[in-house]
């Protein structure tokens, strides 16, 4: 049983930071009909960046906590720019070409990043500095760690301020407007571009809290990090219904834990025959399954024309 | 690159007016290959300066070959630790007339590699390599002076039962990490300890909480990795993360300086095995790091393997009184002699007779040797 709990546990953490990055894709998703594959390698840009400035920082002796907070809004800063740059530079010229253009387009600019981060970075792996020193609580069984519960509570809290954003301020309904139809909106004084814009900032300032998360969970950042980790909270977002944001956050916990369950189970489920190792399986074999029986997500309305 | 060229034909120029000032001075030429470019090039550096310090120090001694005198040269070449260039520069040595090979460093590199040189019959001495294939090809010119990945994996099998009977094991699943954890099952087993688990992930992963909390549950009393510092760093603070509090053992993929910055605290108290001795237990280390600092400064790892491979080379030249590897190469197959590394001798597949392995831990931040298991180099350094 405490197995159990710690693989959910497990599942809960992992889960709750594939959420954090499902909801940049399904947010422009929503509004362009983009899948944004330069998404994970703005994650990658959030924990290098936050790393770099964290080590800096710390080194000259400044306080743990407003290092962080410095570290954090430098990612975000240079997160939110990458976006919106991205967009303007590679996206916007491509908005009324065939929809399979823009796609390709944003395979070459996570390429192009990668690569920037690789000239920059360099090839080796960054460690996250020890700031935060780990605090083990142990709990029915199953052992939490403070820096586990901080990242639950700052992807809770970043969430939340995503669906007031979006709920509740002039700047979301825009955005809600938008989505809904691109045209209209604009002939109702929306200034689309604006909001297109802003939806990358938003979505990619959530990539920057991400980086910085990841990075400081598992210890190490890494110019090739954000592709894998993109490629499967794409998946999380298509599993709760692409271009819906609470399907973003049920998709990404359910694929978090799953994903625990799945590689810690599947040894013995298939007698040895499969080991842990295909852990990564999951997540596109639920892809493929969600595709084939329920194209539109677990949340997704039924639109014929999309995806 | 052209300047390099120009240097290459001024010295060759006037390595040969040298020899034609005194034509009775015969020149054999000794290849030497490691990665001088990239992100290894400094443990490839180690591996130039331990051979030249070699061949230098022999040539001092105006050595004779079959009663003409003779003087050794290093041809160096950068194989950037890339398996395809590591078979051009192998070529290229073949092609400039190379009698004897002291390298590569990465087991990816020698591999490749060692084909082209036993297809041209030119002996090789790896002074780094420590993959098990390597000499397992049937090739009869493939030396080392490590021990391979299958004396390491007993070892580190043998002291991890020695912590506690009970042992999971985790590999990463490319040819070094299974291969590493095959040998330390054998080794865990013949020590009368019992494989509780094995687990697997791969040289990309980053979250092992999944695999680690299964291990939680079959309740072992130590973990051994096979695999690389960038996933052995992660693991370990995710092992403090569920409360595990045992001991981390891994490879010499792992007993890295880069380890210890990646896992940060969580590093603390880890093992690590790499193969050899440490150099203050090394019989010739005190002499040979006075000896080459006085030239290079300091060194890395691999600058005595690297010293004795050109010796032993060399040595074999001299004892068979000729530079063709024919003659030599049965004399290098005999070979016995007391390196910088302690007492060298191989076995019939070119492997270093009873290779030590020491077994490091990290204690205040640092790599520090533990034990030494294995090998008489071992004995006579427990002296």
């Amino acid at each position: 049983m405490d197995v159990l709990l710690q693989q959910l546990v497990n599942g809960l953490i992992l889960g709750s930071l594939y959420a954090l990055v499902a909801l940049g894709y399904t947010m422009v998703y929503g509004i362009l009909e983009l899948i944004n594959f330069a998404h994970g390698e703005i994650v990658m840009l959030g924990a290098l960046v936050s790393v770099t400035v964290l080590g800096v920082l710390v080194a000259a002796g400044v306080p743990v906590p407003l290092a962080l907070l410095l570290a954090l809004a430098a990612a975000v800063l240079v997160c939110m720019a990458t976006g919106v740059l991205v967009e303007r530079i590679a996206y916007r010229p491509l908005r009324n070409a065939p929809r399979l253009a823009p796609l390709i387009t944003a395979i070459g600019v996570s390429i192009v990043l990668q690569n920037l981060a690789m000239i920059l970075w360099g090839r080796q792996y960054l460690s996250f500095p020890p700031v935060l020193a780990p605090q083990v609580y142990a709990w029915h069984g199953a052992s939490v760690s403070n820096v586990q519960l901080l990242i639950v509570a700052v992807a809770a809290l970043t969430m939340g301020t995503l669906l007031l954003l979006v709920q509740r301020t002039r700047l979301g309904r825009a955005m809600r407007a938008t989505a809904q139809n691109r045209e209209v909106a604009g002939l109702m004084g929306v200034d689309v571009n604006r909001v297109i814009a802003a939806t990358f900032a938003v979505g990619s300032a959530l990539a920057a809290v991400a980086g910085l998360l990841i990075a400081s969970y598992y210890g190490i950042a890494h110019y090739n990090m954000g592709f894998l980790l993109g490629l499967k909270a794409f998946s999380a977002a298509v599993l709760g219904g692409i271009g819906n944001i609470p399907g973003a956050l049920l998709g990404g916990l359910l694929l978090g834990v799953i994903e625990s369950l799945g590689a810690g189970y599947i040894g013995d489920l298939t007698g040895g025959f499969l080991g842990s190792h295909y852990q990564d399986i999951f997540a596109f074999f639920i892809l493929i399954l969600v595709l084939i029986f329920r194209p539109s997500g677990l949340l997704g309305e039924r639109v014929a024309d999309r995806a | 690159m052209k300047s390099k060229l120009l240097i290459a034909l001024m010295v060759g120029a006037m390595s040969w007016t040298a020899a034609s000032a005194e034509p009775a001075v015969e020149t054999v030429k000794i290849g030497c290959v490691a990665p001088l470019t990239g992100p290894q090039a400094h443990l490839g550096k180690d591996i130039e300066n331990g051979a030249r310090l070699a061949v230098d120090t022999i040539n001092a001694t105006k050595p004779t070959l079959a009663g003409k005198p003779v003087q050794f040269v290093l041809q160096v070449e950068d194989d950037a630790a890339d398996p395809k260039t590591a078979t051009v520069v192998a070529q290229k040595l073949v092609d400039d007339g190379a009698k004897g090979v002291v390298g590569h460093l990465n087991s990816g590199a020698s591999i490749p590699a060692s084909r082209i040189y036993a297809d041209n019959d030119i002996p090789q001495v790896s002074p780094a390599s420590t993959a098990v294939a390597y000499t397992h090809q049937g090739f009869k010119t493939t030396f080392r002076l490590m021990a391979n990945d299958s004396q390491q994996g007993r070892a580190l099998g043998q002291y991890a039962t020695h912590l506690g009977k009970r042992v999971a094991v985790v590999d990463d699943r490319t040819a070094y990490g299974q291969g590493l954890i095959d040998e330390v099952v054998k080794g865990v087993k013949a020590a009368g300890g019992e494989v509780v688990a094995r687990e697997y992930t791969t040289d990309k992963s980053t979250d092992f909480t999944a695999i680690l909390t299964s291990l939680k549950a079959k309740k072992p009393d130590v973990v051994v990795f096979g695999g690389m510092d960038p996933q052995a760093a992660p693991m370990v603070r995710q092992l403090h993360t569920l409360g595990m509090k045992i001991p981390f053992i891994g490879g010499d993929g792992m007993q890295t300086a880069e380890f210890i910055k990646l896992a940060g605290p969580a590093a603390e108290g880890s093992i690590g095995s790499s193969p050899g001795l440490p150099i203050d237990k090394m019989p010739g280390g005190a002499e040979f790091t006075k000896r080459f600092g006085e030239r290079f400064g300091k060194i890395q790892i691999y600058a005595p393997f690297a010293h004795d491979s050109a010796v032993v080379l060399i040595q074999a030249m001299l004892r068979a009184g000729s530079a063709e590897p024919e003659k030599y190469l049965p004399e290098l197959a005999r070979t016995q002699l007391d390196g910088v590394i302690g007492p060298i001798a191989f076995d019939d597949q070119g492997d270093l007779k009873d290779g030590p392995v020491t077994l490091y831990q990290v204690k205040k931040g640092k790599w520090q040797a533990v034990e030494t298991v294995g090998g008489p180099a071992a004995k006579a350094a427990a002296k």
